[in-house]
């Protein structure tokens, strides 16, 4: 399976992981985990997601997240765990 | 499994420090369009392009999706010309044609650059490879997206310096052509001594007749990647100092892997090589100079930058070639003029010659490059600087380049401005003392004596 990396950046607001885990439901995207904090204000979110079942294709799902980002006021950006583990694992 | 830390490590260099893949580069075989008839050959070569590459520039958009890296540049290197031309072309015109179809091609396939419009000279002229180069000036005016690259010399065979004499004249020329662009033909034309064949960084790339029918070749970037790392080790140990380059050097080349593995993949191409540069762009941060600056220098080309920029070529390669099953290319930091911010600003504040950049040029990945010059500067002259930078490349058994602009009309207290990527340069001064007997003679220079190892 491969796992693609959902973070969320941006001012802290009411709604934001409602709004986001919302979307994923509704494209049958499970969430695998989650970990966030907020550093002065400021929203931090990482979310590891199963995009297998996923009800659109995954540059669909990309933009469509990062509009619904837009119009909460924070940056969504979704990419596959390869680049991550690539970088940080030997 | 991947924490928060790390992520935000990856994403902070991809926003914030310039991290991205400089190129793609697929590099193609242009051996079985060979034809006796030049319109024939013509017909092939833009068939083979536009079949092999047609799916390049989409794919390396996906894969820029996919994991939110920029992939700033999708490239073809062929088959050198010359080679490919051979049988065809009775005038440099001929050599002309084909360089019209690669350019139509290129545009086709919607790719940045093609590199390839090449003579492989290190020891003689063919009839072919000398028409090739005298078409340089008129190929490259009438072109938009072609590149091209003369191998002069090696370590192997010395330097052809009938051939250096010749691409004085012709770098001029080509200057001459385009004169009303501030001579940016001779942006897309470079010389060199140890070419390699699987190098994708234009205007040297070309594919190499070792090389199978396709590959896939990346070259990575992030000179603001090791700037900004080096920026929380101020006044540390060398020791620290290196290992934090290498470190860096290694999480860049990983991503460079990353994406040369998916393209090959996707475009069902073989991967060749990553080439591990540093390739700076005139974009604030993304500059080369600086991270000497950040090493302890006020400006590059102060006394210490050779040793700066040895320790910092060196750091890279460790750090690279563990990150990647292939490594090849020139692999190394890049010394451009026009192309790195900091390059300039040492330029304008007098602190950087081009005789300090050709010392530069012993310890790093190639040599003179994107250095604009006056555009009065005789072509004799020119030789003599490219012989100089041969030498440097067949001594010490590394590949050298010399990428100089004379522009027209211009002398130094002005600028040149190129555009994009290849970005502007102040004009350097250039010894005027006269080399002419030197050039003008006639032959080859031998091959040092360490070559022979046989």
């Amino acid at each position: 399976m491969k796992k693609t990396i959902i973070t969320v950046v941006g001012k802290d607001t009411v709604g934001i992981i409602a709004k986001t885990c919302t979307y994923l439901a509704d494209n049958n995207i499970n969430i695998l985990d989650i970990s966030q904090t907020i550093v002065k204000d400021y929203f931090n979110m990482m979310m590891i997601a199963d995009f297998s079942k996923a009800s659109k294709k995954f540059g669909a799902v990309s933009k469509e997240l990062e509009e619904l980002g837009e119009s909460i006021g924070v940056i969504i950006k979704c990419q596959q765990e390869d680049i991550f583990n690539s970088m940080h694992r030997i | 499994m991947i924490n928060m830390f790390e992520v935000k490590e990856t994403n902070e260099m991809i926003e914030k420090e310039n991290l991205d893949v400089r190129t793609i580069t697929l590099g193609i075989s242009l051996l079985d369009c060979i034809d006796g008839d030049v319109n024939k050959v013509c017909e092939n070569i833009y068939n083979k392009i536009t079949e092999k590459a047609k799916d390049l520039v989409k794919v390396g958009e996906d894969i820029s999706h996919e994991y939110a890296i920029p992939i700033v540049n999708k490239r073809i290197s062929v088959t050198p010309i010359a080679l490919v031309g051979g049988a065809c072309c009775k005038t440099s015109k001929d050599f002309v044609k084909i360089a019209k179809a690669l350019d139509k091609a290129a545009k086709a396939v919607g790719i940045n650059f093609l590199g390839g419009y090449s003579a492989l000279v290190s020891k003689g002229m063919t009839k072919a490879d000398e028409l090739l180069i005298r078409s340089i000036p008129e190929a490259l005016s009438q072109t938009g997206l072609i590149c091209s690259s003369v191998n002069l010399g090696s370590t192997k065979t010395g330097i052809n310096m009938d051939a250096v004499r010749l691409m004085g004249e012709v770098i001029k020329e080509t200057a001459e052509r385009t004169k009303e662009k501030d001579s940016i033909g001779c942006a897309k034309l470079v010389v060199f001594c140890n070419a390699p064949d699987d190098n994708p960084f234009m205007a040297g790339a070309f594919h190499g007749v070792t090389e199978a029918d396709a590959i896939i070749n990346i070259g990575v970037s992030g000179p603001g990647v090791v700037k900004y790392a080096l920026e929380k080790v101020r006044g540390e140990s060398f020791e620290v100092l290196c290992e934090t380059i290498k470190k860096t050097a290694f999480k860049v080349t990983r991503v460079g892997q990353l994406v040369a593995r998916e393209a090959s993949k996707k475009l069902n191409v073989p991967f060749g090589i990553v080439d591990l540069s540093l390739a700076p762009t005139p974009a604030i941060g993304d500059s080369v100079a600086d991270i000497l600056c950040e090493i302890g220098l006020e400006h590059a080309g102060a006394p210490g930058t050779t040793a700066a920029l040895a320790l910092l070529n060196d750091q890279v390669k460790k750090g690279g070639v563990m990150a990647s099953s292939y490594v090849g290319g020139l692999s190394g930091a890049f010394i451009p003029v026009s192309e790195d911010q900091g390059m300039i600003n040492a330029v304008n504040a007098g602190a950087l010659t081009l005789e300090k950049l050709e010392a530069m040029t012993c310890v790093c990945s190639v040599g003179l490059d994107m250095i604009a010059i006056p555009g009065d500067t005789k072509a004799t002259t020119i030789s003599g600087i490219i012989a100089d930078e041969m030498a440097i490349g067949m001594v010490n058994q590394k590949t050298t380049a010399v990428r100089l602009i004379p522009v027209i009309g211009k002398k130094v207290g002005d600028s040149a401005e190129f555009g994009g990527l290849l970005g502007y340069a102040p004009i350097m001064p250039v010894n005027e003392f006269s080399c002419d007997d030197f050039i003008n003679r006639k032959g080859r220079i031998p091959a040092p004596i360490h070559s022979f190892k046989n």
